[in-house]
């Protein structure tokens, strides 16, 4: 088995994926922290869907796909922002509202032109032979970006999500932290999406979140340990993918199941131990 | 000068005018208790002091060295909040980004100053434990730690015993006027317990109707047209008002406002903190003991 996994990397189109996803895997999960906590799980999901309508569109005018999707993704994300912060239509509700929309374009526009090809169904569940160079390397700089900003804006950024008012009424800018996290949102989805496809990107960002917070209780630890549960899930997923020929969308986001119910049952242990040791 | 003063202050949401005619000032020292029922504009004022919603019409001035980003903050808790997985301290240290400029990480100074805080409000052997897994009483402690991290000066609290069990409640107010008295900060407080607000605080703004009923001393307070009108309203009320005729008035309702007010108009502008704090720590206890008097 380990000679497999040696294989594996002998492979140039593995490695891509190793160190896309790895990036993708450590972006989404430190973002899927704030966005899980401010109630905005959702917006990666719709934001995927809006992808996958750019996606269709780009294919039908033979454009070159990230070109469009960019730019497409970074303006819903925009516009979801607008919407659940003005309060006319719930945040909930905007975001069914137009991922859903933009998939029935993508449909109709898919099936107008080229039909239901193998390309359509690589947006959808994603494919790790879909990836160039230029995704890798465009991977690295939203990464390292998104990286770089965390780091220098970890205190403020908790700041913002913890309690917008209160770091409003202190002086910090929290619409240009909510600006900029819809915009990297938005970019760590586009990236993701050839790799996990549009159904499953939204995984990456919520699951990590949500296992790390069933345990861990101080911010920091929660975002480290989110950005450690993805990477190993991601690489864990990738590893099964190549041994059993599986798809690598679907076994990335079963690791991620299975550590959450490994997290779930740690807590329920600890709890129990803790009600143990009380009447004593 | 003032530390706050408001002239002629109007706000207006969609160009509809919800709030008209204020003017008040707040001196350094006093205890600001904002009345109001729901709607009467309490949050829409407390944004603009803030600094979060601008003035349709007229002003606030701070004073010479106050900014609306230096006034410490206890905003209502938020759902987010409840299952939030922070530590206490992360959360009172995240009050002192407002003094830190553009610089991104804390540094000795402010560690201290949250360590100081949390010690003030006795939260110490709290820091390590998670903010979702305290009580309601702990967690508004510790958001009141987090306030006084972004002040030297004033605190602006949104409701705070909002949710709060009787005698939480009870250690909430005391602890307040233990900021106020004690450490000489001035306290504005938003509130709809008419009760604890003529117990506690030296100066009363009393909303309604879309504008200003009532502001001045807590003791003028008491013979003011707005707060009998408030006062009639509910029938528990009026049990409250019954002790209130046997209370010695005078000796408990009035010390506390003309200590405060006194000093602030009459001394010049350095003395005036520290001769206001000095005569006020007499006056809580002289006030409590009158309370335990009603009791009986």
């Amino acid at each position: 088995m380990f000679q497999l996994i040696l294989e594996m990397f002998t492979y140039p189109f593995m490695v891509r994926a190793l160190c896309m996803g790895v990036l993708v895997a450590l972006c989404s999960a430190l973002l899927g922290v704030t966005l899980v906590l401010k109630r905005y799980s959702m917006i990666g999901d719709g934001l995927s869907h809006v992808g996958f309508g750019a996606l269709a569109i780009a294919t039908a005018m033979n454009a070159a796909p990230l070109a469009v999707a960019i730019p497409v993704v970074i303006a819903a994300s925009f516009l979801l922002l607008r919407l659940s912060e003005s309060g006319k239509i719930k945040g909930d509700a905007a975001i069914a509202l137009i991922s859903t929309g933009s998939l029935a374009v993508g449909v109709m526009v898919v099936s107008m032109t080229t039909g239901m090809n193998t390309d359509v169904y690589n947006y959808l569940f994603g494919s790790i032979l879909s990836m160039s160079e230029g995704d890798v390397v465009l991977t690295g700089a939203v990464s390292a970006v998104i990286l770089a900003l965390f780091v220098f804006f970890y205190n403020r950024i908790f700041a913002v999500t913890f309690d917008e008012t209160f770091a409003r009424a202190t002086g910090l800018n929290a619409r240009l932290y909510n600006m900029v996290i819809a915009v990297l949102t938005a970019l760590i989805i586009v990236v993701g999406m050839r790799m996990m496809g549009s159904l499953l990107i939204s995984s990456l960002v919520v699951f990590p979140a949500v296992t790390s917070m069933r345990t861990c209780i101080t911010f920091r630890s929660v975002m480290i340990c989110s950005a450690i549960v993805s990477t190993v899930c991601l690489v864990t997923g990738l590893v099964i993918s190549y041994l059993y020929a599986a798809p690598t969308g679907a076994s990335i986001v079963l690791c991620n199941i299975a550590a959450f119910f490994l997290f779930t049952a740690l807590q329920k242990l600890r709890e129990s131990l803790q009600s143990r040791e009380k009447p004593l | 000068m003032s530390l706050i003063s408001c002239d002629n202050l109007a706000f207006a949401y969609d160009g509809v005018t919800v709030l008209h005619g204020l003017n008040f000032k707040i001196e350094q020292g006093d205890y600001l208790c904002i009345l109001g029922e729901n709607g009467a504009g309490k949050s829409t004022l407390m944004k603009g002091l803030l600094g979060l919603k601008r003035p349709s019409a007229g002003s606030v001035t701070f004073g010479e060295d106050l900014r609306a980003r230096e006034i410490g903050y206890l905003p209502q808790q938020t759902p987010v909040q409840k299952d939030f997985p922070a530590s206490v301290r992360e959360v009172v240290l995240s009050g002192c980004l407002s003094g830190m400029g553009m610089r991104p990480f804390f540094g000795k100074a402010e560690k201290e100053r949250a360590a100081r805080n949390m010690e003030a409000l006795e939260i110490t052997d709290l820091a390590d434990r998670c903010y979702r897994d305290l009580s309601g009483g702990q967690q508004q402690r510790v958001l009141l730690a987090r306030a006084l991290c972004a002040t030297k000066k004033v605190i602006l609290l949104d409701e705070p015993v909002a949710g709060l069990d009787p005698l939480v409640t009870i250690n909430m107010y005391k602890l307040i006027e233990r900021i106020n008295s004690e450490m000489g900060i001035t306290v504005i407080m938003v509130s709809h317990d008419v009760q604890a607000a003529t117990n506690y605080a030296s100066h009363i703004l009393h909303l309604g109707e879309d504008r200003q009923l009532f502001f001045g001393t807590c003791e003028d307070y008491r013979y003011s047209a707005a707060y009998h009108s408030f006062m009639d309203g509910g029938k528990a009320v009026h049990i409250w008002k019954k002790a209130q005729v046997k209370k010695p008035a005078p000796a408990a309702g009035a010390a506390p406002a003309e200590t405060v007010s006194a000093p602030t108009e009459a001394a010049p502008e350095g003395t005036a903190v520290s001769d206001a704090a000095a005569e006020k720590k007499e006056s809580p206890a002289a006030q409590e003991k009158a309370e335990k008097e009603v009791r009986k």
